[in-house]
């Protein structure tokens, strides 16, 4: 009897210490492994084109109003300031902002402040604005200002002079001779300004330059990476009246316009932002996985310490 | 004695006119001036940048340094851009002035310079961005450890953004009624307390504090009496 009981414990000693040596042998887990889970995770939802349902928050909602708000045949203008890189987390709420204010029947107004920011720009005027209001015309609704190298000097000098800043538009067209820019010189001739910003220069600078020089003159609103998103707090609701943050801000924007601005044809070019909730979802589910079992694997491995103590 | 003294007069009248012009309608003008200036110099500032770019990467390929192969690349791709995009290789005819040589759109698809932007430089920015997703996750594993009671409070944080930005958090969370008193353990509610609340005091003290920071500098660069921009020769 004695001897089986101390064989029996004996053996659960042996498991335990086996388990538990396993999960403290995870601490040295070849990252290859947790590359192909990240692969994994993010590829098969791509592939299943996992969908999920999103619930518009505040911000996407108040960034919606803004738009909704300014008298339909507004001046806008429209600040691309990122590139290719943050392409994925952008381009999505781009394209569901100048639907939008195309919808709304306003003029828009494009520029950048990033050297990259101009050809996105101009894809996003040839596959949503060209695509869905045709009936939009360079000129007279809508203007491609291009890029300026200045950063915040740009912004600023644009608070009183824009034609200093930008005498032609990015065809070479003279500003003056164009009627959508005819009698404006200055930042406070707009109803709405948008920037979608991947960092310096970007909204922040929007904040500091354009608002803190004319604070009431117009509605300013930005679309933001996740990871610069804490700078942009501070200044939401009050000098930003709206702020989508990341590929959920934009899927909720695209949400809210959509349901009231549907199009025909081409509607995954305003889904993108919802297309890529799947894999994120997934991802970070991977990630939290992947912390807890960093934790266990670490707690295992002191334990084992202990117990050969 | 000119080296150092016009320097510091350019920079002390550009700043005390910039300073006065926000508080002064009457020398907007100036400021205006004093702005365009800098445009224009931060448009020289790449002419530099690409002369440094060949300097150094000349030297490398030169003396056959370690990654020499990677400098000789960025030359190559830097002088491809240069001659695509000055000469206008491939670029269609402009139908405004379709007899004018070089009056074209250098940047459509069927021009070398936007073929390169649109099928190399996009997706390979692109792919090195996403390549952190990776990292992120094996750095994620290594080192987001429940040591002490700052880094607890750090990963349940991290747990509640990463949830809440995803439906998980509304599928875990969702079915408490959002008017109900337990309201606030719902994902969305936790997310927006630690965003709006939390973090957003810990930036305002950071911000305010950059200002100041900002401000003081820019008034010992403008009085001259941090002069540490200049050559030290």
């Amino acid at each position: 009897m004695t001897n089986t009981s101390h064989s029996n414990h004996s053996s659960n000693a042996t498991q335990s210490s086996g388990i538990r040596g396993f999960l403290a042998g995870l601490s040295s887990l070849d990252r290859r492994w947790i590359f192909l889970g990240v692969a994994l995770a993010v590829g098969i939802p791509i592939l299943l084109k996992l969908s999920l349902p999103e619930v518009p928050g505040p911000m996407a909602r108040a960034t919606f109003n803004a738009i909704e708000k300014i008298p339909s045949g507004s001046r806008v203008l429209l600040a691309f300031d990122y590139d290719p890189a943050s392409q994925g987390e952008l381009q999505p709420m781009a394209n569901a902002l100048v639907h939008h204010c195309a919808s709304r029947g306003h003029n828009i107004v494009f520029m950048a402040l990033w050297p990259l920011g101009k050809q996105l720009a101009d894809k996003t005027i040839k596959d949503v604005l060209k695509e869905f209001h045709p009936e939009y015309v360079e000129g007279t609704n809508y203007v491609q200002l291009g890029f300026k190298t200045g950063n915040e000097g740009v912004i600023k000098l644009m608070t009183t002079a824009i034609t200093e800043q930008y005498p032609n538009d990015a065809s070479g067209a003279a500003l003056t001779d164009i009627p959508l820019m005819s009698g404006v010189n200055k930042l406070s001739e707009f109803k709405l300004i948008g920037t979608i910003s991947a960092g310096y220069p970007g909204a922040k600078e929007w904040v500091q330059y354009a608002d803190g020089a004319s604070p009431e003159a117009f509605t300013l609103v930005a679309g933001s990476t996740g990871v610069q998103v804490s700078q942009l707090l501070p200044y939401y609701p009050k000098q930003l009246e709206g702020l989508l943050v990341a590929v959920k801000g934009a899927a909720e924007y695209e949400m809210l316009v959509t349901e009231k601005y549907p199009v025909a044809r081409h509607q995954g070019r305003l889904e993108e932002g919802r297309r890529r909730m799947g894999p994120q979802l997934v991802a970070h589910l991977l990630v939290i996985g992947l912390i807890v079992l960093g934790n266990v694997a670490m707690i295992a491995a002191r334990g084992a310490k202990g117990g050969a103590r | 004695m000119l080296k150092r003294t016009i320097p510091i007069l350019i920079l002390a009248t550009s700043g005390a006119i910039l300073v006065v012009a926000y508080f002064s309608p009457f020398t907007t003008n100036w400021s205006e001036v004093v702005l365009m200036w800098f445009n224009i110099l931060a448009a020289v500032a790449y002419v530099l940048g690409a002369g440094n770019l060949l300097a150094v990467n000349l030297e490398k390929v030169s003396s056959r340094r370690a990654g020499w192969a990677y400098a000789l690349i960025t030359l190559v791709a830097f002088a491809s851009m240069l001659t695509f995009g000055l000469f206008k290789i491939g670029g269609v005819p402009s139908e405004a002035h379709p007899d004018v040589p070089y009056a074209g759109d250098y940047e459509s698809t069927q021009s070398a310079f936007g073929w390169v932007y649109e099928y190399m430089l996009s997706p390979l920015t692109a792919t090195m961005f996403a390549l952190l997703a990776f990292y992120v996750a094996s750095a994620a594993f290594r080192a987001f450890r429940a040591k002490n009671l700052e880094s607890i409070l750090l990963l349940g944080t991290a747990f509640i953004i990463l949830l809440a930005q995803t439906a998980a958090g509304m599928f875990l969370t969702g079915w408490i009624p959002a008017d109900s008193v337990f309201a606030f353990l719902r994902f969305d509610s936790l997310r927006i307390a630690i965003t709006e609340y939390i973090q957003t005091a810990g930036m305002r003290a950071i911000t305010i504090g950059i200002a100041i920071g900002i401000a003081a500098t820019s008034l010992r660069l403008i009085l001259g009496v941090d002069r540490s921009y200049l050559s030290k020769q």
